[in-house]
């Protein structure tokens, strides 16, 4: 089904598992997820509210072990953060008591490097924050905050880009202006991205390939193609096709939400695991 | 394998973004529209002078004697006349204050930043922290004059065991603020454990830090003055209890006006340090 080579995905994400020992009791985030990301591919991943797509995402950066399943990032087993994936977090993330400049050293000052001016001068130009360098977070809108936290992601060059949510915060207009931003990055640097969102539209807009996920435990239900060539501007989204896979997509995610719960099992929010 | 891992968390109100605590919430400078024109400052100059006059003029109408309140007029002339008899004391004190607070201080800051490293044994050390936060170590003095004589030991030591707890206490609190998305975007580098106290946890911690290192001073000063009352013959707390043994009021109210001055230093030296270190929390 992927463009690239199928058998060589860029990421792959194979049978991951994933239980939190909470006090409450085991919970199963992810149960046997498979998922391939080829290279130069932006795959969106969509889901009920707490389908175990943030933890999905984490685990696929290193960030999280998984309980069982593994994580390859072209061939090769992860089992920690990698130099080649960049993460951009939800809300942004930044350090408020650093300025512009300083949230964007801080990945080189943790890996002991020195920055790449001429690259980061090129990326803050390429989402319009030049000469914001000085400021610190409390006075950039919520916008400007993630396109600099965008920034401090591929300062990096990273082959893969993680996004959780990016712009859920922001409003419409600037979400849209933001999803131009991240095609426009895409466009320039090819970079493979992973996107989860709640919005469906994004999804549609920027993807490639939409993921969706079941309701807890998380495994993949569907997959749909978008298939418009890049550039794509917002006319795509008042298409037909465009409104039909939304629809279609909505029906997947609300049918998982509203599926008949099994009698015997008391909470529906959290399938505990017998020990 | 798994096991460790705490399930992302990105709610405002739980991460400890920090919007609940901050220096300048303490502040009744920030609280206040700050100084704009001369004619404000005009204002409050007249009201001082009113006020200050206004006692003075109370006290001499009724012939209040000297003994009980002393005008602000001589108390303000003792403070001249005496300035030269009191520096020297003014000296001992700062000197008992810095010494023990910087030991308080260093110590309390050590022990929060490892304590609040392994929340078990927190737990366990938590009530004993509270009891050194909660008993006034006046109450020490006598004994540490026993042990260590009429010098400046027993007062250092009293000094650091009032400030050093305030610290601890303090900087437990904010290293405590874990904002877990911050330390997996320090972790998603590769950063250390120490990298991630140095460049996440102890800035995240730097307001409280701050509160603590404040409270800690001036409880250090309390305990400095106090200690010198007790026992010892230098210092301005020893200078309290001379003029008032010799019902010198003026020179006695010229002390207490040097020690409310050094109070308010203290709550402003850090109150500026804070506004230019830990300002990205106001």
């Amino acid at each position: 089904m992927n463009t690239g080579d199928a058998r060589n995905p860029k990421l792959g994400v194979q049978a991951a598992t994933k239980i939190y020992h909470t006090a409450s009791g085991d919970l199963l985030a992810l149960d046997r997820c498979s998922l391939d990301v080829s290279a130069n591919e932006i795959v969106s991943i969509v889901g009920p509210s707490g389908c175990g797509k943030t933890t999905l995402l984490w685990s696929m950066s290193g960030l999280h072990s998984l309980t069982s399943g593994e994580i390859r990032l072209d061939g090769k087993t992860i089992t920690g953060p990698h130099p080649d994936i960049g993460i951009v977090f939800q809300e942004a993330n930044l350090l408020p008591w650093r300025n512009l400049d300083a949230n964007i050293r801080f990945p080189f000052e943790i890996k002991g490097e020195k920055p790449d001016r001429a690259w980061i001068a090129h990326l803050l130009n390429r989402v319009g924050l030049d000469g914001f360098g000085g400021k610190f977070p409390r006075e950039l809108s919520g916008g400007m905050q993630q396109r600099a936290a965008i920034v401090r992601a591929l300062a990096l060059k990273p082959s893969v880009l993680l996004m959780d949510e990016p712009f859920g915060a922001l409003d419409s207009f600037t979400r849209e202006e933001m999803n131009r931003l991240v095609e426009e990055i895409w466009l320039d640097t090819k970079t493979t991205i992973v996107f989860i969102t709640h919005s469906i539209e994004e999804a549609i807009f920027l993807s490639d390939r939409v993921v969706v996920l079941s309701a807890r435990p998380g495994r993949v239900a569907k997959e749909y193609r978008v298939p418009f060539a890049r550039p794509r501007s917002l006319e795509i989204m008042a298409t037909k096709e465009v409104f039909d896979l939304t629809n279609r997509i909505k029906m997947d995610i609300v049918g998982e939400r509203t599926r008949p719960k099994a009698p015997e099992r008391p909470s529906a929010e959290i399938v505990r695991i017998r020990p | 394998m798994s096991g460790g891992d705490a399930i992302p968390e990105f709610s405002k109100s739980k991460t400890g973004d920090g919007h609940e605590v901050s220096l300048t919430n303490l502040s009744a400078f920030a609280s206040g529209p700050g100084i704009k024109s001369g004619k404000e400052v005009a204002a409050i100059l007249a009201v001082a002078v009113i006020i200050i006059g206004g006692i003075e003029l109370a006290l001499r109408l009724f012939h209040v004697p000297l003994y009980i309140m002393p005008p602000p007029s001589s108390i303000a002339y003792a403070l001249f006349d005496e300035f030269p008899l009191i520096a020297p004391h003014l000296g001992y004190t700062l000197v008992e204050l810095v010494s023990g607070f910087t030991i308080g201080a260093i110590i309390g800051l050590v022990l929060a930043a490892v304590i609040t490293q392994f929340p078990f044994a927190e737990k366990i050390v938590a009530p004993y922290i509270l009891l050194l936060v909660t008993t006034p170590m006046l109450a020490l003095v006598p004994l540490l004059i026993l042990r260590f004589g009429f010098g400046y030991t027993p007062r250092i030591i009293a000094v650091a065991l009032a400030a050093g707890p305030m610290v601890m206490i303090n900087a437990a609190t904010g290293f405590r603020r874990v904002d877990s998305a911050k330390i997996a975007l320090a972790r998603s580098y590769g950063a250390s454990t120490l990298q991630i106290f140095w460049k996440i946890r102890a800035p995240m911690a730097l307001p409280m830090i701050l509160v603590g290192l404040m409270i800690g001073a001036i409880f250090g000063l309390l305990t400095a003055v106090g200690a010198e009352m007790v026992g010892g013959g230098f210092g301005l707390g020893n200078r309290l209890t001379t003029y008032s043994s010799m019902i010198q009021m003026p020179q006695f109210f010229a002390v207490v006006l040097i020690l409310s001055t050094l109070g308010i230093l203290i709550y402003v030296l850090f109150f500026l340090i804070g506004k230019k270190w830990a300002s990205w929390e106001a």
